[in-house]
């Protein structure tokens, strides 16, 4: 049986080809399909694919919330690639974060950051960093770019604007229902 | 109606800001017969205006004008260039203020007697007492239709309400409601009740919570005597050759300089810009600020003990439905220096929306651990902690060596340090908050950091003696006859309520005072 690094290796290699074939090519021999969030490199219009994914990888891992599909951080990461698009700065903190990044999962692992295939190893690679302000960047992002974009909000069982519903005084402001049971 | 005071008019009252100090003040001078002028450096945003968005309405009303901080605050840390989160607009921080509105107590008046002398604070007691106050207290409570006064019956409670009465009750705690709250109950002065919406610190959408900006200040436009001119940011109070203020330097909407002259001069601009103005306003008559000969402006900058606790349950809360604040236990704050700390706190209902909660649970904060916290949302009761803190002469305002605003002057840099007394009582109020959530059956508690200031006071204050404070006991500053303090900076010291029911009492008071003052031509 392959090792996940393996894997990991892999789908760096797959990677390295380019956008255009990624979406097929992540449907391995073995039928494995890997981490949806490498389809979403094809978006990169400024960065590279490769740091388009990892970027998204490393957003998950600094909010890894397991019931949000990639699409979420893919948007967030969508924003880093307009912004450096619009800005050499921008392009630079972000290719060069990623770079660190890669070195500091070779030097440790001996893969670049995504092909490191525990979240566990790849979040010490972070705790590392978390002073950088590549990391910083992403973190500050990341507050508002998932926990303020409406379509998550149902999931985590916030309903958001109330005042043209009427507010909650007919709408359950009170319905708690099972504290006699404390 | 629109009433339009000319610049050169020197009859005028100008009081600077329109929140729950400027806004009352400047309402009740024009009922009075005043001609009153409030310059507000924000816009005007009305009801119509208010979205339930907490980052939106944060960008539209936010005061996000250039500070810097220092001191080991943790605020200081995670959000260097906001040490307060108040309001820059008409209705000033009223617009968001949660409704929370608590006469002090009568020892609260009167720390230094009660406290005794606490190293590294310099505890004072106020020039005036509870009896003083009552009478102001009661018209500032009829003013805003406060629940559980003059017949106001209080609000329904939530289920963040139900969470905390089930805690308190289990715990044996004794005062436990739903608040005195200036939220409508029932239809009062021309508004609804109270819809429910959450969402009460962006604005009430229902004008069911009082406000300066739809409360006061058309009552006081009603009358003729009252202009607000939004949009005016006030740089500088201009005096005359014997030392009295006859006028301000603002920037209107345009940028252009105006100059208002006026008979008195009122700052009422929150604990960070009225010392700043002050400060900003020195000339070679008074060259270290004016109505600073005690070197006092600026000094002993107090922003209560907080800390908030938040608890997971294993099911529903939906704590944002409903009425933010409307739930206190009032146990804890009696001074029992037996507890470890003087002074008490108060515990109030609170809650976030998902996006604010992500930003203030623990700032800055990372990795599975906060996120699985995040993930509890739905199951989440929240309470805020808020109590006395220690005026302290380093916490101060100070204005920034190069640091400058957008209109060249120098910005405010606020230092705050916690003294023991703060830390003892905010671990203490942690342990009390865990313990009624962990009644309730919580699964999961954190306790909160204090979130950017929004109850800032203390930096003008008030004291009999002109050595050791700004203003005498009407808010007038001791150098300066006809130049007032009318905003939560006088206050002497902090005590463990919500400040704006005091604050409001206050202005309420010093309008007699100066309308009086006007009549006998001292001013």
């Amino acid at each position: 049986m392959k090792k996940i690094s393996d894997l990991r290796l892999s789908r760096r290699d797959i990677l390295k080809t380019g956008g255009g074939t990624l979406v097929a090519m992540t449907i391995m021999p073995t039928g494995l399909i890997l981490g949806q969030g490498n389809a979403w490199a094809a978006e990169a219009k400024a960065l590279k694919p490769q740091t388009f994914a990892t970027l998204i990888q490393a957003c998950r891992d600094i909010y890894p919330h397991d019931h949000l599909a990639d699409s979420f951080y893919a948007k967030v990461v969508m924003g880093f690639d307009t912004a450096a698009m619009e800005s050499e700065d921008d392009k630079s903190l972000f290719e060069d974060g990623v770079a660190a990044l890669d070195q500091s999962a070779q030097n440790a692992h001996g893969f670049d950051y995504i092909d490191t295939g525990w979240e566990i190893q790849r979040v010490e690679i972070l705790r590392g960093m978390q002073e950088d302000p590549f990391f910083q960047r992403l973190r500050g992002t990341l507050v508002t770019g998932i926990y303020n974009n409406p379509d998550v909000w149902p999931i985590f069982g916030y309903e958001g604007e109330s005042a043209a519903k009427g507010g909650y005084i007919k709408r359950g402001f009170d319905d708690i229902d099972w504290l006699d049971t404390v | 109606m629109t009433t339009n005071f000319d610049l050169n008019d020197d009859g005028v009252v100008v009081v600077i800001g329109s929140g729950a100090g400027g806004g009352t003040l400047g309402s009740e001078l024009a009922m009075k017969g005043v001609k009153t002028v409030i310059l507000e450096a924000g816009g005007r945003h009305e009801i119509n205006d208010f979205v339930n968005d907490e980052w939106g309405m944060f960008g539209q009303i936010s005061w996000l004008d250039k500070r810097t901080t220092s001191g080991e605050w943790r605020v200081a840390r995670d959000f260097s260039g906001l040490p307060a989160w108040i309001v820059k607009a008409v209705g000033g921080s009223t617009v968001h203020w949660a409704g929370a509105s608590l006469r002090f107590q009568e020892h609260e008046f009167k720390v230094r007697t009660h406290y005794g002398d606490i190293d590294g604070a310099n505890l004072l007691d106020w020039p005036i007492d509870l009896a003083e106050m009552e009478p102001w207290y009661d018209m500032a409570e009829d003013r805003m239709g406060v629940t559980r006064t003059h017949d106001i019956p209080g609000l329904p409670g939530n289920n963040n309400f139900k969470i905390m009465k089930k805690g308190a009750d289990m715990l044996g705690y004794k005062h436990c409601h739903t608040g005195r709250m200036a939220i409508n109950s029932q239809p009062r002065d021309g508004r609804g009740s109270c819809l429910q919406i959450g969402f009460c610190f962006q604005g009430c959408k229902s004008g069911a919570k009082w406000s300066t900006l739809y409360v006061e200040i058309p009552k006081g436009e009603k009358t003729g005597n009252l202009e607000v001119r939004p949009q005016s940011q006030v740089l500088k109070i201009e005096h005359d050759s014997k030392g009295k203020a006859n006028g301000v330097v603002y920037a209107d909407q345009d940028g252009n300089q105006r100059l208002q002259k006026a008979r008195v001069v009122c700052v009422a601009g929150n604990s960070i810009e009225s010392p700043r103005l002050l400060l900003n306003s020195h000339s070679s008559m008074f060259p270290d600020g004016l109505a600073n000969s005690s070197g006092m402006v600026g000094k002993h900058y107090m922003r209560h003990m907080t800390g908030s606790v938040y608890a997971i349950f294993d099911k529903p809360v939906h704590m944002y439905r409903g009425t933010t604040m409307a739930g206190i236990i009032s146990d804890e704050s009696i001074n029992d220096p037996s507890r470890g700390f003087v002074g008490g706190y108060e515990m109030e209902t609170l809650s976030l929306g998902l996006p604010f909660m992500g930003a203030f649970l623990d700032p800055g904060s990372w990795g599975r651990e906060f996120a699985s916290a995040m993930e509890g949302y739905e199951n989440t009761a929240g309470m805020w902690l808020v109590g006395e803190d220690m005026p302290q002469e380093s916490n101060s305002i100070t204005l920034h060596d190069s640091e400058k605003d957008q209109y060249g002057l120098p910005a405010p840099n606020v230092h705050f340090d916690d003294h023991p007394n703060d830390i003892a009582m905010r671990n203490h109020a942690y342990a009390q908050g865990a313990a009624i959530y962990n009644a309730v059956g919580a699964t999961r508690t954190f306790p909160t950091p204090p979130y950017p200031s929004t109850h800032n006071l203390g930096t003008n204050r008030m004291s009999d003696k002109a050595s050791d404070g700004v203003v005498n006991k009407w808010g007038q500053t001791h150098d300066i006859p006809n130049l007032f303090v009318s905003d939560g900076s006088v206050f002497t010291t902090g005590a463990a309520e919500n400040p704006t029911l005091t604050i409001v009492a206050l202005a309420l008071r010093q309008a007699d005072h100066i309308a009086a003052e006007i009549g006998r031509g001292n001013v």
